[in-house]
C-alpha cells in the first residue's frame, strides 16, 4: 500500500485540468496586459483636444457623446426595467400567465446579438420615427438592449429583501405602495445600482447597436445630432488602419473605463453580500 | 400605480413583438422577391448585379463559430473545473473576480488585439499555404478567446452545484480526486456544462464587431481556414452603410435570418437551464 | 480474534479547535464496533479518520499514530486511493450517483481496472445480492438509481461499496435518514456483513447499538471514556458519565 501506485489517466487529466486553466489566465491576461503596454505610451494630451480632426484624432468628442448616451439610455431603461421588477415581485402572483410571458421576452431580449438591435432600431427610430442619424435614436435603442440586464439585477435584489421588512410595514398600517417605496426600494437599493453600473459598461463598450442608429460624426452632438461615442471612434480607428497608435490610446482609455466600472458593479454588489453574510 | 408598473413590465413583451414585427416586415418581402430559396442556398452575393444568396455567409458563421467552439470550449470546461474543484481558494480569490471583469471585455477590443495580435501570428502560420492574416482560423481564435468567461460563468456554478456527496461517495470509493471529478460529478453537470456551451454558441454567432475586424469578410463560400470569409453579423455591417432598394432589404433579411438562428438558440439554452433547475 | 485497525495517542485539530484528544482503541476484525456519543463529540471525525476522508477538511492536522494491519495509514507515501478502497464508506445521507443502479456498482471496480464486461456483471449481481437488494433492483438496472426509495438507495450504496471488495466498512449513522422498517434491513444486513468484513457503524441510537454491535465505545467531547465488550457498556457501565449517556440523561 506504501507504494503509490500510479493512475496515469488521472495524471494526464490533472495536467490538462491546469494547463487550460493556465491558457486562460494567460490569454486573458496577455490580451489585458498587451494593450496597456503597447496603448499607454500612445496617450497624448493632444488625443483630449476639445475638437476631432484628421490630423489629431481626439477623443474629446467621442467621450462626451458617450456620457450623454448614457445619460440618456439610463434614464429610458432604470425607470422602466425597476417599476417592471416592482411588479414582477411585488405586484404580481407567483406563477401568473404575465409574469412567465414577460420572463420569456426578457429572456429572449438578452440573448439578441447588438447588431440585431442596431438594425431594429435604425428601422423603427431612424426610419419610422424620423429621428435620423441621432444620439436619441442610439439611445433608445440601448435603453432596450440594457432593459432585460436591469429588470434581472433588480428582480434579484427586490427578492432578495426579507419579507419580515414588508410584513413589518404592512403591519404598521402602510399600504403597498408606500412598502414598496420607503421599505424594499431602498434595502434593495445596492443591488439595483450594481446593475445599473454593470448597464453602463454596456453602453460604453458597445458598437454594432449604434453604427446605425447614433452615426458616426466625429463631434460633440447634441440629441438629434449624429454624434460618435468612444467604441465606434475606435472601430473607426482600428479598421482604417491608418491610425493605429491612435487606436492603441483609445483601446486603453475604454479598457480601463469598462474594467473600472464592472470592478465598482462588482464591489457593489459584494458590499451587499458581505452586510447580509 | 400597479397598472404604471404593470405597463413597465409589459414594455419587454412590446420591444420583443416591435423588433419582430419590424424586422419581418421589412425583410420578408425581399425574401419573396429574390426567392426564398435563392436567398437562403444561393450561392453567390453580388448586390451589383442584383443577385443575394445568403448561403456563403450561413456557412462562414458556422465555420467560424463551430471552429472557435472545438477551441473555446474545451478550455472553458477544463478551466471552469479548475475553479471548482483544483484551485486553491487563495488563487481562486484572485482568477475568479477576473475572468469576470474579462467577460465585459468591449467587442471592439478584443478586435483591435485581433487586429495586432492574431492576424500577424495567423499569417505567419499560413504562409506555407499561401494564408492570409484575415481568415477563418483569426476569427475563431478571437472568438473562442471571448467566449471563454462566458461558458465559465455559466459551467462553474452548474459544477459547484453538484451536491459535494457524489465527490465524496467516489473519493470513499478509492477513486482518486481527477476520477471523482470527472466521471461522479460532472455527469452531474450535465445541463449546466450544455447550456454553457449554447451561451457562447449564441455569442459567438451573434458577435459582429471583433469577428469584421479580422475575417477578411469576402463574401465567398469558404476556402479553407486561411482564407477570409464572410458572416451573417459582417454582411450586415459592411454594406448596410451604402446600400438602397432591394439590396438594402436583403441585408435586413440577412438580420432576419441571424435572428432566427439565435431565437433557436436561446430557446435551447433555456430549455436546458430549465432541466439543471430541476 | 485480530485487531484489524489500532489507534495510538491519536489527537485531531481542526484549526485551533481540538476536535479529538489522546485517542486508544483496538478496532478487532470480523465484528460491529459502534461508537456512539452525544453530536459534536467526535465519533464521525474519528471514522472519517480511518479512510482519510479528513484529508477534505483543510487545516485538520492529525497527530499519533492509526494503523491498518499493521500499516500506518498516515505515513508519507501511503497511496489513499488504495487505503480508501481496502476501507469502504457508507454515508449518512444516502448518496447514489445520478447514473444507473448498474454503473453505480460498478464503479468502484471500474475505478480499480476491471473493464471486462462479464466480470462487471458477476461483481454487481454478487454486490447487490450481499446487500440484500438484488431481487429489488434486477429488473431495473440500467434506469438512473435516483428513483429508488431512500432505503433502497443506501442499500445500494452499501452494494457498491462491497464492489470494491473493501477489507473494512465505515458506516456514518446509515440509517439516520431511513424508516423503521428500512432501518431493520440495513441492521440485519450489517449483522450478514461482519462474517465477511469488519464494521465500524457510527451511531445515535442506543437501541441500534445494542442490536447490532459486539463491542461499542463511548464519546465525549473528543474523548473515549469507555470501550469494550457491547454488552459489558450497557449493562455495566464503569463511568458514570457513560451510565448518563445510555440510560438517556444526557445529549
Amino acid at each position: 500500500m506504501k507504494k503509490r501506485s500510479r493512475h496515469p489517466g488521472s495524471a494526464l487529466l490533472r495536467l490538462a485540468v491546469h494547463a487550460a486553466a493556465g491558457t486562460t489566465v494567460l490569454v486573458l491576461g496577455f490580451l489585458v496586459g498587451y494593450i496597456l503596454v503597447r496603448g499607454v505610451p500612445n496617450l497624448r494630451p493632444a488625443l483630449f483636444a476639445p475638437t476631432y480632426t484628421s490630423e489629431n484624432q481626439s477623443m474629446l468628442p467621442a467621450i462626451v457623446n458617450t456620457c450623454t448616451m448614457t445619460l440618456c439610455a439610463l434614464l429610458l431603461a432604470v425607470p422602466v426595467g425597476i417599476g417592471a421588477s416592482v411588479y414582477m415581485v411585488e405586484y404580481a402572483g407567483r406563477g401568473s400567465r404575465i409574469v412567465r410571458l414577460v420572463r420569456t421576452t426578457t429572456e429572449t431580449l438578452s440573448g439578441i446579438p447588438s447588431i440585431v438591435y442596431g438594425l431594429f432600431g435604425m428601422l423603427l427610430f431612424n426610419n419610422a420615427m424620423g429621428f435620423g442619424y441621432s444620439l436619441i435614436a442610439g439611445a433608445l435603442t440601448l435603453s432596450i438592449m440594457i432593459l432585460p440586464l436591469i429588470m434581472r439585477t433588480t428582480e434579484e435584489a427586490l427578492l432578495s429583501v426579507p419579507d419580515l421588512y414588508r410584513e413589518g410595514s404592512f403591519g404598521l398600517g402602510a399600504g403597498k405602495l408606500r412598502t414598496v417605496f420607503a421599505i424594499v426600494l431602498p434595502t434593495a437599493l445596492p443591488g439595483i445600482l450594481s446593475g445599473v453600473i454593470l448597464a453602463i459598461g454596456r453602453i460604453v463598450g458597445e458598437t454594432a447597436a449604434l453604427m446605425y442608429t447614433s452615426g458616426t460624426v466625429a463631434k460633440i452632438a447634441g440629441l438629434s445630432d449624429s454624434g460618435i461615442t468612444l467604441a465606434l471612434h475606435m472601430y473607426k480607428q482600428a479598421s482604417e488602419g491608418l491610425y493605429i497608435e491612435e487606436a492603441y490610446a483609445t483601446s486603453v482609455v475604454l479598457l480601463v473605463l469598462v474594467l473600472l466600472i464592472n470592478f465598482a458593479s462588482g464591489r457593489v454588489a459584494a458590499r451587499i453580500g458581505g452586510k447580509r453574510g | 400605480m400597479e397598472i404604471a408598473f404593470l405597463l413597465a413590465a409589459l414594455v419587454s413583451v412590446a420591444c420583443v413583438t416591435l423588433i419582430c414585427v419590424f424586422l419581418l416586415a421589412n425583410g420578408v418581402p425581399a425574401m419573396r422577391e429574390i426567392g426564398f430559396f435563392d436567398f437562403l442556398l444561393g450561392r453567390t452575393w453580388k448586390p451589383g448585379a442584383d443577385i443575394y444568396g445568403i448561403f456563403p455567409m450561413i456557412v462562414g458563421s458556422i465555420y467560424v463559430t463551430g471552429l472557435a467552439l472545438l477551441m473555446g470550449v474545451p478550455i472553458a470546461l477544463l478551466t471552469a473545473v479548475y475553479l471548482a474543484y483544483f484551485c486553491p481558494k487563495r488563487i481562486y480569490r484572485m482568477i475568479k473576480p477576473a475572468i469576470e471583469l474579462l467577460a465585459g471585455i468591449p467587442s471592439v477590443v478584443y478586435g483591435f488585439f485581433g487586429i495586432v495580435v492574431l492576424v500577424p501570428l495567423v499569417r505567419a502560420l499560413g504562409e506555407p499555404f499561401d494564408g492570409r492574416g484575415n481568415s477563418i482560423l483569426t476569427a475563431s481564435m478571437l472568438l473562442a478567446i471571448m467566449i471563454l468567461p462566458t461558458i465559465i460563468g455559466v459551467v462553474e456554478p452548474a459544477i459547484r452545484a453538484v451536491p459535494r456527496s457524489y465527490y465524496e461517495g467516489s473519493l470513499a470509493l478509492g477513486a482518486t480526486h481527477e476520477r471523482s471529478v470527472f466521471a461522479a460529478v460532472m455527469p452531474a453537470a450535465r445541463s449546466g456544462v450544455q447550456a454553457g456551451i449554447v451561451l457562447g454558441l449564441g455569442r459567438a454567432m451573434g458577435e459582429t464587431m471583433a469577428v469584421i475586424m479580422v475575417a477578411g469578410n469576402q463574401a465567398r463560400m469558404p476556402k479553407g481556414i486561411f482564407q477570409g470569409i464572410r458572416t451573417l453579423t459582417g454582411n450586415i455591417v459592411m454594406e448596410m452603410g451604402y446600400a438602397t432598394g432591394l439590396h438594402r432589404e436583403a441585408l435586413i433579411a440577412t438580420g432576419v435570418v441571424l435572428f432566427v438562428f439565435i431565437l433557436l438558440i436561446n430557446l435551447a439554452f433555456s430549455a436546458l437551464k430549465r432541466r439543471d433547475a430541476r | 480474534m485480530t485487531t484489524k485497525f489500532s489507534v495510538q495517542h491519536m489527537d485531531l485539530h481542526y484549526g485551533a479547535f481540538h476536535a479529538l484528544k489522546d485517542v486508544n482503541l483496538n478496532i478487532r476484525a470480523h465484528e460491529i464496533t459502534a461508537f456512539i456519543g452525544p453530536s459534536g463529540c467526535g465519533k464521525s471525525t474519528l471514522l472519517r479518520s480511518l479512510n482519510r476522508m479528513n484529508d477534505l477538511v483543510e487545516d485538520c492536522r492529525i497527530t499519533g499514530d492509526i494503523r491498518l494491519d499493521g500499516e500506518d495509514i498516515y505515513a508519507p507515501g501511503t497511496d489513499v486511493n488504495m487505503l480508501r478502497k481496502r476501507v469502504g464508506m457508507v454515508f449518512q445521507k444516502p448518496n447514489p450517483f445520478p447514473m444507473s443502479v448498474y454503473d453505480n456498482v460498478a464503479y468502484g471496480p471500474r475505478t480499480h481496472g476491471v473493464k471486462k464486461r462479464a466480470a462487471l456483471d458477476a461483481i454487481v449481481e454478487k454486490s447487490l445480492r450481499d446487500a440484500a437488494i438484488w431481487d429489488e433492483v434486477k429488473d431495473r438496472l440500467h434506469r438512473s438509481a435516483l428513483g429508488l426509495s431512500g432505503g433502497q438507495q443506501q442499500r445500494l450504496c452499501i452494494a457498491r461499496a462491497l464492489a470494491a471488495q473493501p477489507e473494512v466498512i465505515l458506516m456514518d449513522e446509515p440509517t439516520s435518514a431511513l424508516d423503521p422498517i428500512s432501518t431493520g434491513r440495513i441492521e440485519d444486513l450489517a449483522m450478514e456483513l461482519k462474517r465477511d468484513y469488519t464494521i465500524v457503524m457510527v451511531t445515535h441510537n442506543m437501541q441500534q447499538a445494542t442490536r447490532v454491535s459486539d463491542s461499542t465505545v463511548f464519546f465525549l467531547l473528543g474523548e473515549i471514556i469507555e470501550s469494550g465488550k457491547t454488552e459489558a457498556i450497557f449493562s455495566r457501565p464503569q463511568d458514570k458519565r457513560t451510565e448518563a449517556y445510555i440510560t438517556g440523561r444526557f445529549g
